[in-house]
C-alpha cells in the first residue's frame, strides 16, 4: 500500500477510536441541545468506516476518503450522514492526484463548502461550521501565505477549530435541531463542532506519526485536546 | 401497549415484503434495500418521480407507486429519513433517460439525504430536480424542521407531477407543476390521541382523555395548541379556517380537498368532518371540484385527522383528475 494510502486508512481508524472514546461526551453534549444520538451515531458510523477502508485493496487516499464518506452516509443517517459523509464523498476527488499540501487545501475547502451548502449554515449559527471554517481558513493561509510545513499548518488548524468550538458555547443556535431551543441553546457547546474538532485532532495525531516532524513545532501539536474533553475522556 | 408486530427492528422490512406480496404486479423491491419501485421501472422516455421518507405514514409513500404517480419510493425506519445511499439507488432506479424529480417533505434529515443522493446521481450523468413540500400551515418551525412541515399535501404533488410525467412532459415542466401544487396547497391536522411507535411501545406525548391537540405533525411532534375536546364540527372549523387564512383565496375559486385520517380514526368520523368542511367552503364562496376522504398520510395509529385544501385551475384539475393506477389510489 502507498504511504499516503496507508496514512489515510490509519487516519480513519484513529478517528473511529477517538470518536468511540468521546462517545458518551458527545451524547451528553447532544442531550443538552439535541436528541442525544450524536455520540452513538458517529461512533457506529466511524467504526463501520474503519472496517470498510481496512478491506480496501491497495487504496489511494481519494478512495479511502470516498469509502469513508459512503459508509457514513449509510450508517449515520439523519442530518449527520449527509453532512459528514456526503461532504467527504464530494470532496474526495480533490485527492485523486495524491495527497499533497495543495490537494489537502483544495480538499479542505471543498469539504467546508459542501458542509455549508448542505446545512445552509454559516459561522455563528452554532454548528460544526463554527469549528470547520476557522480551521480550513487557517490551514489554507498557513500553507499558501505563511509557507509553513503541512504538519504545522494542520496543528494551527486544530487550534483554530478548538477556538471555534469554544465560540459555540455563548451563542444562540440558528441552524440544526438546537435552533428549536432558541435562547435556551446559549451556554451549551455544540456537539457537531466538537466532533469535528475530535476528527481533526485524530488526523493531526496520525499525520504526526506519518510525516517527518520539523524541529520547531508549536507546543499544541503534542497534546491537541481541549480541557473539558479531557475531563470526560473515559 | 399491544401491537401487531414481531421484533420492532423488523417492522419496516417485514412491511415492505408484505406490500410486495400484496401487489406483485405493481411493485417490486430493490435487492438489499428498503426501496420499492413500480414493477416496470424505469419507464423508458418518461421523467421518473420519486419520493420517500420515514415509515409510519402508510400508504405513503410506496402505496402511490404506479401509472400516473410515483416510480420509486424509499422507506426509512419509523419516522426517520432514508439514508442517502438508499435514496441514490432509488433515484437511479427511476431514471428512464429523461431525468428524475425528487418530491421531498420538508424535514431537515429528508432534505439533506435527498439532496446528497441527488448530487451523487447527477455526478453519474442523470438529470435530477427536486421540490420540497411544506404545506402544514400550523407551524413555522417544528421539532423536525425549519420552515413549514410537509404533510398530506404531498399526495397531490405526487399526483400532479406523476400525471404530467405520464403525458411525456420534460423534467422542468414536471417540476413546475409540482411546485404549482405546493404554492396552492395548505394542510392542518389535529390529534385525539398520540401515536405509539413500535420502538417505544408507548404514547409519544401525553394527551389527557378530555383534551385534543391542534396543529400536530405526522411524527407525534407537538402541535400549536392544546384545547378541551370539541365536537367534530368545531374541530373542522378550527382546521379549515386556519388553512383558508393561510391560502387567502378569492371567492369563486375552485378547490380540491382531502380529509385525511391519521391512522386510528374510523372513516365514519372522517365523513362527518368532510360534511362540515364542504359546508364551510360553501360559506366562503369556494367551489369544491373534488373531495377525497380516507387514510392517505398517516401517523401510525394516531387518532385524528388533517384537512388539506388545494386551489385548482384548469391545468391542475386536468392533472389531479388524470388517471392513476396505484395500490392506494386509483383515479379513472
Amino acid at each position: 500500500m502507498s504511504e499516503a494510502g496507508e496514512a489515510a486508512v490509519d487516519a480513519v481508524e484513529a478517528v473511529a477510536e477517538r470518536i468511540e472514546a468521546e462517545r458518551s461526551h458527545l451524547t451528553e453534549l447532544d442531550s443538552a441541545i439535541g436528541d442525544a444520538d450524536h455520540g452513538g451515531n458517529m461512533a457506529r458510523g466511524w467504526a463501520a468506516a474503519a472496517e470498510a477502508v481496512a478491506e480496501l485493496d491497495d487504496p489511494d487516499p481519494a478512495t479511502v476518503v470516498k469509502t469513508t464518506g459512503k459508509t457514513l452516509l449509510s450508517e449515520v443517517g439523519g442530518a449527520s450522514g449527509p453532512l459528514y459523509g456526503g461532504s467527504l464523498v464530494f470532496a474526495s476527488p480533490e485527492l485523486s492526484d495524491g495527497l499533497t499540501a495543495e490537494s489537502a487545501v483544495a480538499f479542505a475547502e471543498t469539504y467546508l463548502e459542501k458542509v455549508q451548502d448542505r446545512g445552509d449554515a454559516r459561522v455563528g449559527d452554532k454548528t460544526m461550521v463554527d469549528a470547520l471554517t476557522p480551521a480550513v481558513h487557517t490551514f489554507k493561509k498557513s500553507i499558501e501565505t505563511d509557507d509553513v510545513e503541512p504538519i504545522e499548518a494542520l496543528s494551527k488548524a486544530v487550534a483554530a477549530a478548538e477556538r471555534g468550538v469554544d465560540f459555540t458555547v455563548p451563542i444562540r443556535a440558528s441552524k440544526g435541531r438546537a435552533s428549536y431551543l432558541g435562547w435556551r441553546s446559549v451556554g451549551h457547546q455544540d456537539p457537531g463542532a466538537t466532533s469535528t474538532l475530535y476528527i481533526m485532532e485524530a488526523l493531526l495525531d496520525v499525520a504526526t506519526e506519518h510525516v517527518e516532524v520539523p524541529d520547531e513545532l508549536p507546543d499544541h501539536a503534542d497534546s491537541p485536546t481541549i480541557p473539558d474533553a479531557e475531563a470526560d475522556d473515559d | 401497549m399491544k401491537k401487531l408486530i414481531n421484533d420492532p427492528d423488523d417492522v419496516v422490512d417485514e412491511m415492505l415484503d408484505g406490500m410486495v406480496a400484496a401487489y406483485p404486479d405493481q411493485v417490486r423491491r430493490l435487492a438489499d434495500t428498503n426501496v420499492l419501485v413500480r414493477e416496470d421501472a424505469p419507464v423508458d422516455g418518461k421523467v421518473g418521480i420519486v419520493s420517500g421518507g420515514g415509515s409510519g405514514h402508510e400508504p405513503t409513500h410506496a402505496g402511490y407507486l404506479g401509472d400516473g404517480m410515483l416510480d420509486g419510493a424509499a422507506a426509512g425506519e419509523v419516522f426517520t429519513s432514508p439514508t442517502a445511499d438508499e435514496l441514490e439507488e432509488l433515484v437511479a432506479a427511476a431514471d428512464g433517460g429523461e431525468g428524475v424529480l425528487m418530491v421531498i417533505k420538508n424535514y431537515e434529515g429528508d432534505v439533506m439525504n435527498f439532496e446528497t443522493a441527488g448530487e451523487m446521481v447527477e455526478m453519474e450523468g442523470t438529470d435530477v430536480a427536486q421540490v420540497v413540500v411544506d404545506d402544514d400551515v400550523a407551524v413555522e418551525d417544528s421539532l423536525y424542521t425549519s420552515g413549514r412541515r410537509g404533510v398530506c399535501g404531498t399526495i397531490l404533488v405526487h399526483k400532479a407531477a406523476g400525471a404530467k410525467a405520464a403525458e411525456g412532459a420534460d423534467l422542468e415542466e414536471v417540476q413546475r407543476v409540482a411546485q404549482k401544487v405546493i404554492d396552492n396547497v395548505g394542510t392542518m391536522g389535529m390529534a385525539l390521541t398520540s401515536c405509539i411507535t413500535p420502538e417505544k411501545g408507548e404514547a409519544t406525548f401525553d394527551l389527557p382523555e378530555d383534551e385534543i391537540e391542534l396543529g400536530i405533525g405526522i411524527h407525534g411532534e407537538p402541535g400549536v395548541e392544546r384545547t378541551d375536546v370539541m365536537e367534530a364540527d368545531e374541530i373542522t372549523e378550527e382546521l379549515t379556517e386556519s388553512v383558508l387564512d393561510d391560502l387567502d383565496l378569492d371567492g369563486g375559486r375552485e378547490v380540491m380537498t382531502i380529509v385525511n385520517g391519521m391512522g386510528g380514526t374510523p372513516l365514519m368520523e372522517l365523513f362527518v368532518v368532510n360534511r362540515k368542511l364542504q359546508e364551510i367552503l360553501g360559506d366562503h364562496g369556494l367551489e369544491t371540484w373534488d373531495a377525497w376522504v380516507g387514510d392517505y398520510m398517516t401517523s401510525l395509529d394516531m387518532d385524528g385527522c388533517s384537512i388539506t385544501v388545494c386551489a385548482v385551475d384548469e391545468e391542475l384539475k386536468e392533472l389531479l383528475g388524470a388517471s392513476a393506477d396505484t395500490p392506494a389510489l386509483t383515479v379513472k
